[in-house]
C-alpha cells in the first residue's frame, strides 16, 4: 500500500494537557500543526455521528490564545481584520474574520471576542500561530496595544445537539440561566465543576450548536472527565474535519492562504468594506473586487463511489480547477469537495480521481446543517 | 487487534496472501493496515479477468483520510473480487484477514509466494513500526 499513515514518533511535537487522557482512551495520534493530537477514538465516523445526533467534545488546546489590552484596542483590531470589530456591540460578542497581509492574502482566519472596552481576546489557528503572533505584535506597536499568548489555557469545543444542556448541568445553579440565554457567537465567564473558572462560548466549527469552552489548564482533565461522565463522547481531528466540511466551513492552509483572496475562498461574507476604515488589505480587495475575480470557490458532490481528495483536478468549460478540502461525508454517505475553479459558467464538471474523469455535481453549500442534510444535497 | 493467521504471506506494504487448498491466491489488507487506515469508506476492485503483477498496484482501499492503492503480493489472473466490499467497505475494518478479502488471483508463478514473509516476520515488522 502507498501512502500508509504513519504514527507520530517526534519527540519534538508538543502535547495538550489532555495528551496522556487521548492516549489512556486509546486515541490514534497523528502530528497536526506540530501537536501531537488524536484523530480519532477508534472509529472517525462513529464520532462524527455522535456530534451530529448527541454530543461530543474535541480537544482543541492546539489553538492560539492572544489577549489584547490598550485603550486604543478597538482602533488597531479596526486596522488588522478585514472583518469589522464595530460589529461588536455588546461585551462578550464574537465575530469571525480574516487577517490579511498587503496583497490581501490571508495570513489567518480567527475569531475576535470583545470582552473589555480596552480588552479583546483573538483565537487563531495552531499551525500558524508564530506568524501570527509575530504579525499581530509588529502591527500592534503603533496604537501601543499589549498583545498577550495565554498557553496557560487549554480548550475543550463541545457540539452537537444536546452539548449545550450538558454542559450546563455541569456549571455552578447560579451560572446556568445566564449561559442557557447565551446568543449565537458570544461568551461569558461561569464556574464549571469543583468552582473552576471557564470561559463559555457558544461557537464551534462543526454546524452544530454548542461551547467551545477556555479552561486554565490544570482544570482540563477534570472537566475533560466530567464532560464524559455526563455523556459527552470524545471525538478526534479526524471527525472535526469531517463535520466542518459537511458544515461549509474553510479550513485555513486548504482552502485559503497568504496567495489567495478573502473573495476567491468565499469568505466575501467576512470582509467589511464599512467608510473611513483602512485595514490592512483593503485597497487590493476592492481593486479585485472592480476588476473582478478570476477564480471561485464552489461546492461539489459526488453521486457515485469515491471519494474526492485535496489536490485533484477539477475539469469545467473555463479550464481546470482544484479540489481544495474533500472528503466522503459521514452524514451524507458520499464524498462532498470545495474547489476552485475559473469564474463563469462550468458546463458539466468532472474530476480526475487517478487519470478517471468522473463527473460531480455544483451545489450551494453548506452541505448539512443542525444534522440533516440541507436540500439539493 | 486479531491475531496474525499462521497460514498467511505478507507483502511489507501490509498486503495478505493465501494459497487456498484449490491453487488460487486470496488477497487483503491486514489487520494491522485498516487500524492505521481507519473507517474505510470505498474499495475500487480489480476486474475479474485482469492481470496482476506481484508489487504492482491492483486494487485501492479509500479510508475517510487516505485513498491506499493495494499491491498484489503474486503475479497472474484475477479470478474472483469480493463484491460484499461495495455495499460494505467496513468488512475489511471488521474482519481483514476473513470476510474483509479483497480479490482471488490464479498464480501464473507459484514461487512468488515463497519470497513473501511469513507471519512471524511480518508480526516482527508491524512490532518495530510501532516504536
Amino acid at each position: 500500500m502507498r501512502d500508509f499513515p504513519r504514527q507520530a514518533t517526534s519527540a519534538m511535537t508538543e502535547k495538550t494537557v489532555l495528551n496522556a487522557t487521548h492516549r489512556a482512551l486509546g486515541a490514534r495520534m497523528v502530528d497536526f500543526g506540530g501537536w501531537d493530537m488524536p484523530i480519532n477514538y477508534g472509529s472517525q465516523i462513529e464520532e462524527h455521528h455522535a456530534v451530529r445526533r448527541d454530543a461530543g467534545m474535541f480537544d482543541v488546546s492546539h489553538m492560539t490564545v492572544i489577549d489584547l489590552h490598550g485603550a486604543r484596542t478597538r482602533d488597531f483590531l479596526r486596522h488588522l481584520l478585514a472583518n469589522s470589530v464595530d460589529k461588536l456591540k455588546a461585551h462578550g460578542k464574537a465575530l469571525y474574520s480574516c487577517m490579511l497581509n498587503g496583497q490581501g492574502g490571508v495570513i489567518d482566519d480567527l475569531i475576535v471576542y470583545f470582552l473589555g472596552d480596552e480588552f479583546y481576546r483573538l483565537v487563531v489557528n495552531a499551525a500558524t500561530r508564530a506568524k501570527d503572533l509575530a504579525w499581530i505584535e509588529q502591527q500592534a506597536k503603533a496604537f501601543d496595544v499589549q498583545v498577550k499568548e495565554r498557553p496557560e489555557f487549554a480548550m475543550i469545543a463541545v457540539q452537537g445537539p444536546n452539548a449545550r444542556a450538558k454542559v450546563l448541568g455541569l456549571l455552578h445553579e447560579v451560572d446556568r440561566p445566564r449561559i442557557e440565554k447565551l446568543g449565537k457567537f458570544a461568551a461569558a465567564a461561569a464556574q464549571g465543576p469543583h468552582g473552576m473558572p471557564l470561559f463559555v462560548a457558544r461557537t464551534g466549527y462543526t454546524g452544530e450548536d454548542g461551547f467551545e469552552i477556555i479552561v486554565p489548564a490544570e482544570h482540563a482533565v477534570a472537566l475533560w472527565e466530567a464532560l464524559a461522565a455526563a455523556g459527552v463522547k470524545p471525538a478526534g481531528l479526524g471527525a472535526r474535519d469531517t463535520l466542518r466540511l459537511e458544515a461549509g466551513m474553510n479550513l485555513y492552509g486548504q482552502d485559503m492562504d497568504e496567495g489567495v483572496s478573502p473573495w476567491e475562498a468565499n469568505l466575501g461574507w467576512t470582509i467589511a468594506l464599512d467608510e473611513g476604515r483602512d485595514f490592512v488589505g483593503r485597497k487590493v480587495l476592492e481593486a479585485q473586487k472592480a476588476a473582478g475575480v478570476k477564480r471561485v470557490m464552489v461546492g461539489l458532490v459526488l453521486d457515485e463511489k469515491g471519494v474526492l481528495r485535496h489536490g485533484q483536478k477539477v475539469l469545467t468549460a473555463n479550464g481546470d480547477g482544484e479540489i481544495l478540502s474533500g472528503s466522503f461525508a459521514p452524514t451524507l454517505d458520499k464524498a462532498v469537495a470545495f474547489a476552485r475553479i475559473p469564474v463563469g459558467e462550468p458546463g458539466a464538471i468532472r474530476v480526475d480521481i487517478r487519470g478517471r474523469e468522473v463527473p460531480v455535481r455544483l451545489v450551494k453549500y453548506p452541505f448539512v446543517r443542525d444534522g440533516k442534510p440541507c436540500e439539493g444535497i | 487487534m486479531s491475531e496474525i493467521p499462521g497460514d498467511l504471506k505478507f507483502l511489507k506494504s501490509h498486503e495478505w496472501a493465501r494459497a487456498e487448498d484449490d491453487g488460487l491466491v486470496r488477497v487483503g489488507i491486514s489487520d494491522h493496515a485498516q487500524d492505521q487506515l481507519g473507517d474505510l469508506v470505498y474499495v475500487e476492485l480489480p476486474e475479474i479477468g485482469s492481470a496482476v503483477k506481484a508489487g504492482v498496484g491492483a486494487a485501492v482501499v479509500e479510508s475517510v483520510k487516505a485513498a491506499s492503492d493495494i499491491y498484489s503480493p503474486v503475479s497472474g489472473e484475477v479470478v474472483a473480487v469480493n463484491e460484499l466490499l461495495n455495499d460494505k467497505p467496513e468488512t475489511i475494518n471488521e474482519d481483514a484477514f476473513g470476510e474483509g478479502w479483497i480479490f482471488l488471483v490464479r498464480p501464473s508463478d507459484r514461487a512468488e509466494l515463497d519470497e513473501l514473509l511469513d507471519a512471524n516476520e511480518y508480526g516482527e515488522l508491524v512490532e518495530n513500526e510501532d516504536h
